[in-house]
């Protein structure tokens, strides 16, 4: 059964983001009160072969580690959907 | 002296540092496409400014994973020297070379003019013929150039003496003074531990003829043919 996952990635705390406070400024700028913090991130979707989540899991973490996030500055979350 | 310039798709100062080191070389280096498993037998390996792969996903990240990359890595952990420029710092960082990552620059623009530097070093190979707290002039032109480590690894590389050039005003003014980007500590370029592997934002390269307007380039190729010889 073909699996999508879906990885969010995003800044870790504490690592300045310049575009999200560019995009805080944009959004008071434009009057939208009451927006604390903006932080911007990735998203990345992924079509798999693969037949249960833990195996998928496994790989996906793997792609993460080594390819899709840098974990000096970024944490990622995976979610698996069946399609 | 034998030297190797990597080529990724994207890259567009591949033959600027070629001239540049090859003028000191009196010969000039390889050129090794990305695609290639293996650099020749080398002193010098240089990864060089550009755009490789256009950016994606983030910089140097895809390239870091180049096929000539496992040898380019196997061969600076056995202590070849490799210069990675600009870009090369990037996928230097990405590669697991050198700690930490340039993030987008703090004013969010592309910066493309000359700074200054201050010579934190000059007992490496890359800087035998600069002297240490020199201030020399060097171009910039990134838009990913702001250096982040956490607080544990810059103390890190303060400690082992691993900043090999910060940024500074025309007359050596730091913290932040002549910083273009939001580095942390102002660094513009670090070691890794053995000093075997320089990755610097500036481009030495494009400094290193008079008819390009001056030469505080030269003295790094100039120093690399003299300890590498």
């Amino acid at each position: 059964m073909p699996m999508k996952a879906k990885i969010k990635i995003t800044l870790k705390n504490g690592v300045l983001d310049p575009q999200g406070k560019a995009i805080e400024h944009a959004l008071s700028g434009l009057g939208f009160d009451g927006v604390n913090e903006v932080r911007q991130g990735k998203y990345i979707e992924l079509d798999l072969d693969h037949d249960d989540e833990a195996s998928a899991r496994k790989a996906v973490d793997r792609m993460c580690e080594k390819l899709l996030a840098n974990t000096v500055i970024e944490n990622y979350d995976i979610e698996f959907e069946l399609s | 002296m034998k030297a190797h310039v990597i080529v990724f798709p994207g890259s567009n100062c591949d033959r600027d540092v070629a001239v540049s080191l090859g003028k000191a070389m009196g010969t000039p280096p390889g050129m090794i496409w990305h695609g290639d498993s293996e650099v020749p037998s080398t002193d010098l390996i240089v990864l060089p400014g550009g755009f490789s792969y256009g950016d994606y996903l983030r910089c140097g990240a895809v390239a870091a994973h180049s096929p000539i990359m496992k040898d380019v890595v196997s061969k600076a952990n056995s202590g070849t020297p490799v210069l990675g420029i600009c870009n090369g710092f990037q996928i230097l960082t990405e590669a697991g070379l050198l700690p930490g990552v340039l993030m987008r620059n703090a004013s969010l623009r592309y910066v493309c003019r000359d700074v200054h530097l201050r010579v934190e070093r000059s007992d490496t190979a890359f800087t035998s013929k600069y002297e240490s707290g020199q201030i020399i002039r060097i171009p910039i032109a990134h838009h990913e150039g702001n250096f982040f480590a956490d607080d544990d690894t810059i103390d890190r590389l303060e400690q082992e003496d691993r900043v090999a050039f910060r940024y500074c005003d025309a007359s050596g003014g730091m913290n932040g003074a002549g910083n273009p980007n939001g580095s942390r500590k102002d660094i513009a370029g670090i070691l890794n531990k053995t000093g075997s592997v320089l990755g610097m934002m500036p481009h030495p390269e494009r400094l290193a003829d008079e008819a390009l307007g001056g030469t505080d380039g030269t003295a790094m190729f100039d120093g690399l043919v003299e300890a590498l010889q």
